[in-house]
């Protein structure tokens, strides 16, 4: 993690004259990070519930803060998800100015989000989440399009005022837990098995929290920041902003929402279970009738994060797997359109569904990667979205059925929006300006292979992946219910 | 004959004064007078630079000196020194150290402005030190009358430097403004002091607060009567709302250097006379007092804040930006624990860097004239001299709470301290402000970096040496202690023990 700071500022000195050196060594330093988590990924040992290679050096004593990093089996595959997602990125941007910022901003952006998903101190935690902000608001409003500077700044606050609640959240828990003669500390693991709190407490310090994760998802009411930020960034941004920025906040609800306050959690799982439904209902209509293709993109993770938080607060093992996963799904597939929408873009200068015909023709190779990832997206068996999604709706199904049903109806609307897009874009002939549109390069190829790759296998095989996710999600819930009356049903006997 | 002999024979009392305890302040005095005397005396120019040398090597002479009486109270011990006039505590040093910052931060911005803008000369200087010194004399009186003699000492001066640009007409105003309503809050101060007397008898602080122990009052109406005078009179220093009117018109018309000096020393020493009469004198009344503080923490905050956004020069923004950040101070003195006070003493410490810094980058963008300050003039400047913006961008960063800064913790700091005495109206308050006044804060960072330079062929801005340095100093500050805070926390926790 702390490679790319490392890598950001040896990038600050080299002269800006060499863009090519600055390049180069900023894949480098991406290539470096994947490879690090391959180690990750290597050194993790399945089966094993808590947190492992924890570091941990003390910081602030006062208050009990310390350096404290670990991963489990929730945040291993975000991180690695994270690495390979921005090195991806880096390699497929193409900056027209300071690309040298560019790198920086990048990097440092990072860093920070790695540093979320590894954090197991919340004040350190806090300290990450807050330092993804500034690199995503320069991103945007830097290298974006032309509502930028606009979008940034909605981006900016709407997440700060989250945060804003969020610090109030953590400290209060941190005080409050420290009464009686405890200790003050901000560590995860401690603060999760004290509950001492007295349940309306708890509940209003868990919305506390919500308030901030729900921006950042986002929820349905909250939602409006992220067309704009979607739209307006640079390829790279909303590559990384709808990749990794989003799973933050499921994330947070995960590790931090349902962890620390599974009494509130269980109470309250009604009131996220409705809006993730109407997240993924209104997002699939109103991405139906977007003109513009990458709003369109956007539109669709509201949808798909509609489900994750939907399986997440199923409370059920398959929901909390199925949401994970989709975290991951989400990351590539959405990643991988946003990469394809910039490249459309960069061939013919406009992203109206209208002006785009007949593409097929002139590329088919683009074609081709497009129905992958699409169908992907969409949810088609075989392939990554499939498995995910399938695993949400049963885990919700068997402890909140009526929600499951609405839910699956954003299916069926997925496929007619992404197909129907697909068809407006792809098919019948080209009139002259799309006709000469040049296919994929062998950059841009070997940008996409690594993604496709991905869905293809996880589509198929992601027995790897739910393996050393199982002990971790099993243990959360097993947490939930000895704090609470909640009992998990038994999914295998039928309930 | 016999009167004379009665009169030898019972010797005048004199009390011992411990020279030592007042060092600091006696430094920078000294050296103020020797300033103005050698520059007098002479006919020719000194060689460029020599008043800005002498007075940073006074200030850090008095920051050894302060240095060294911190060795011997930071371990809890306090004592009393020039007949109970002053007290030297752990709370007066941390301030004395603070304001010798400030002055080596403010020369260091003079130097090349005074120059820049045909000022040349002691003056400046003489007043800074002599104002510091009236900032250091608050912070460690013992006694309401020493109090206001510190406070007028570091009014004066300043009404004199906000005044020092001969040719602006907004200096003139702003030095007028400042001196007319300066004098009102005085006289509110000193009516508190006479009301404050006739309830308990003294004005020597450990008198009232052992009064204030020991008897319970039947009708307290002139103890609170005055108590409220002086919350009007320091309250006006600090520039909390509703006292704030002249802000925003002296920040502006004051000469930028001076500014930045203003908003860190006589906001720190406002804060340090506050906490002095709330927090160690009348820590008996505070249930009269917290609510009138939560009232002006709030309004402070959501009106500096608020009146920000609409603010298109740079300089009367940072005025507004300013008052919250006086508002930020409050939260932590309305809390009235020890996690309080030390919130606010390392907000204001935090504060001191983040001002002095941010109003480097605006001195070196004024341009000769001072009068280049609208947001405009910030167009483009990223392109033009980036490391500037840089640093101009982690200053206000930094004064939104974003971290990794000493900006953030000072806020963590106040905010949790909140928190823990269970203020959670006032926490989030000041949460749902911040997010507000980084609106405006990021739009100056909007023009800097999103919009095109339009006055391409301006001469290319002037970065002197004294600003490199200040910016760096004030810079390294920001992003060192924001990540690794220990011992800065430290210190202001142990600066918290004052003297009851």
């Amino acid at each position: 993690m702390v490679l790319p700071v490392a890598a950001a500022v040896v990038i600050a000195v080299v002269p800006r004259s060499r863009p090519e050196i600055v390049r180069a060594l900023a894949l480098l330093a991406a290539v470096l990070e994947v490879a690090l988590s391959g180690v990750l990924l290597h050194r993790f040992r399945t089966g094993i519930a808590g947190f492992q290679l924890v570091s941990q050096h003390p910081w602030i004593k006062d208050f009990g803060i310390s350096w404290k990093v670990g991963v489990d089996g929730i945040s291993l595959f975000l991180v690695v998800l994270t690495a390979v997602l921005f090195a991806v990125a880096m390699a497929a941007s193409t900056v027209e100015h300071d690309l040298k910022a560019f790198m920086c901003w990048m990097l440092v952006l990072e860093a920070g989000c790695v540093g979320v998903f590894l954090s197991l101190d919340l004040f350190l935690f806090f300290i990450f989440w807050e330092v993804v902000l500034v690199p995503m608001y320069f991103l945007i409003g830097g290298w974006g399009y032309e509502r930028r500077v606009y979008a940034a700044l909605k981006f900016f606050l709407y997440t700060m005022l989250g945060s804003a609640l969020m610090l109030v959240g953590i400290l209060a828990l941190v005080f409050l837990e420290a009464r009686g003669g405890r200790p003050i500390t901000f560590d995860l693991v401690s603060l999760a098995n004290n509950q001492h709190l007295a349940g309306a407490t708890a509940k209003w310090l868990f919305l506390a929290f919500s308030a901030s994760f729900a921006v950042k998802v986002p929820l349905f009411p909250l939602h409006t920041w992220l067309p704009d930020a979607h739209t307006e960034a640079p390829t790279a941004g909303s590559v990384i902003l709808a990749g990794v920025l989003l799973k933050l906040g499921t994330y947070g609800f995960l590790r931090f929402g349902l962890y620390l306050f599974p009494k509130a959690a269980v109470d309250l799982a009604p009131v996220l279970l409705t809006l993730g439904v109407i997240g993924i209902v209104y997002g699939a209509l109103v991405a139906a009738v977007q003109r513009d293709l990458k709003r369109l993109v956007a539109y669709s993770s509201v949808a798909h994060l509609g489900f994750i938080v939907l399986g997440t607060f199923a409370l059920t093992t398959q929901g909390l797997q199925g949401g994970l996963l989709q975290m991951i799904n989400h990351g590539i597939s959405t990643g991988a359109l946003f990469l394809l929408v910039g490249m459309i873009y960069e061939r013919r200068h406009t992203r109206q569904i209208s002006e785009l015909r007949g593409l097929q023709r002139s590329a088919p190779v683009l074609a081709g990667v497009f129905m992958v990832v699409m169908l992907s997206s969409i949810g088609l068996p075989g392939l990554n979205g499939f498995v995910g999604e399938f695993l949400v709706l049963l885990g919700t199904f068997v402890t909140r059925r009526w929600w499951a049903v609405v839910a699956v109806t954003g299916v069926i609307f997925a496929a007619v929006y992404l197909l129907w897009a697909y068809q407006r874009v792809f098919h019948g002939t080209p009139d002259e300006a799309n006709a000469s549109v040049p296919d994929m390069t062998w950059r841009e190829r070997a940008v996409m292979l690594p993604l496709v790759v991905l869905i293809v296998f996880l589509g198929v095989y992601p027995k790897p992946v739910l393996d050393r996710m199982a002990p971790s999600v099993n243990a959360l819930l097993t947490h939930i219910e000895r704090h609470t009356s909640y009992q998990q049903p038994d999914v295998a006997a039928g309930r | 004959m016999s009167m004379l002999a009665a009169a030898t024979s019972t010797p005048i009392h004199v009390p011992r004064v411990e020279w030592v305890a007042i060092l600091p302040e006696l430094i920078l005095v000294g050296a103020a007078l020797v300033l103005l005397t050698a520059s007098g005396l002479r006919r020719a120019r000194l060689p460029r630079g020599v008043h800005m040398i002498a007075t940073i090597a006074a200030a850090g002479g008095a920051l050894g000196a302060a240095w060294y009486l911190w060795a011997q109270v930071s371990d809890g011990k306090a004592r009393d020194a020039v007949a109970g006039a002053v007290v030297v505590d752990g709370f007066s040093v941390f301030f004395m150290i603070l304001v010798s910052c400030a002055v080596v931060l403010g020369a260091l911005l003079a130097d090349d402005y005074l120059r820049r803008e045909d000022l040349d000369g002691p003056e400046f200087y003489a007043l800074m030190m002599l104002s510091a010194s009236g900032a250091m004399f608050m912070a460690a009186a013992n006694d309401l009358i020493v109090l206001f003699l510190g406070l007028e000492l570091l009014s004066i001066s300043l009404y004199v430097m906000a005044g020092l640009h001969l040719r602006r007409s907004e200096s003139q105003e702003a030095a007028m403004k400042y001196f007319l309503l300066g004098a009102f809050s005085s006289a509110f101060f000193l009516y508190g002091i006479a009301l404050v007397y006739g309830a308990t008898g003294s004005t020597a602080l450990p008198a009232i607060a052992d009064f204030l122990r020991t008897n319970v009052l039947v009708s307290n109406g002139l103890l609170v009567g005055g108590l409220g005078f002086l919350l009007v009179g320091l309250g006006f220093k600090v520039a909390a709302v509703p006292f704030h009117m002249w802000t925003p018109d002296v920040y502006q018309g004051a000469p930028t250097p001076v500014t930045g000096f203003m908003a860190a020393a006589a906001k720190a020493a406002g804060f340090a006379g506050l906490l002095r009469v709330l927090f160690s004198t009348f820590i008996t009344y505070r249930l009269d007092w917290q609510p009138v503080v939560w009232a002006l923490a709030v309004a402070t905050l959501v009106l500096g804040s608020v009146v920000a956004l609409v603010q298109t020069d740079v300089k009367r923004m940072l005025a507004y930006s300013s008052i919250a950040h006086a508002g930020y101070v409050l939260v932590g003195v309305e809390v009235a624990t020890s996690r309080g006070t030390a919130g606010a003493l390392f907000y204001l410490l935090a504060y001191t860097f983040m001002v002095l810094g941010s109003f480097g980058v605006v001195t070196v963008v004024g341009r000769r004239g001072d009068a280049a300050h609208d947001l405009d003039t910030y167009r483009g400047l990223a392109s033009r001299r980036p490391a500037l913006a840089l640093a101009f961008t982690i200053f206000l960063l930094a004064q939104a709470g974003v971290p990794p800064s000493t900006g953030f913790l000072a806020k963590f700091y106040v905010i949790g301290a909140a928190v823990e005495a269970r203020a959670y109206a006032l926490a989030i308050i000041a949460m749902v402000a911040a997010v507000v006044a980084a609106f405006f804060y990021l739009r100056v960072i909007v023009v800097m970096y999103m919009t095109a330079s339009e006055e391409a062929e301006s001469p290319r801005l002037r970065v002197p040496v004294g600003v490199t340095v200040a910016l760096a100093a004030t810079l390294g500050f920001t992003l060192v202690f924001g990540i690794v805070p220990g011992t800065v926390f430290d210190f202001a926790r142990h600066a918290t023990v004052l003297r009851f």
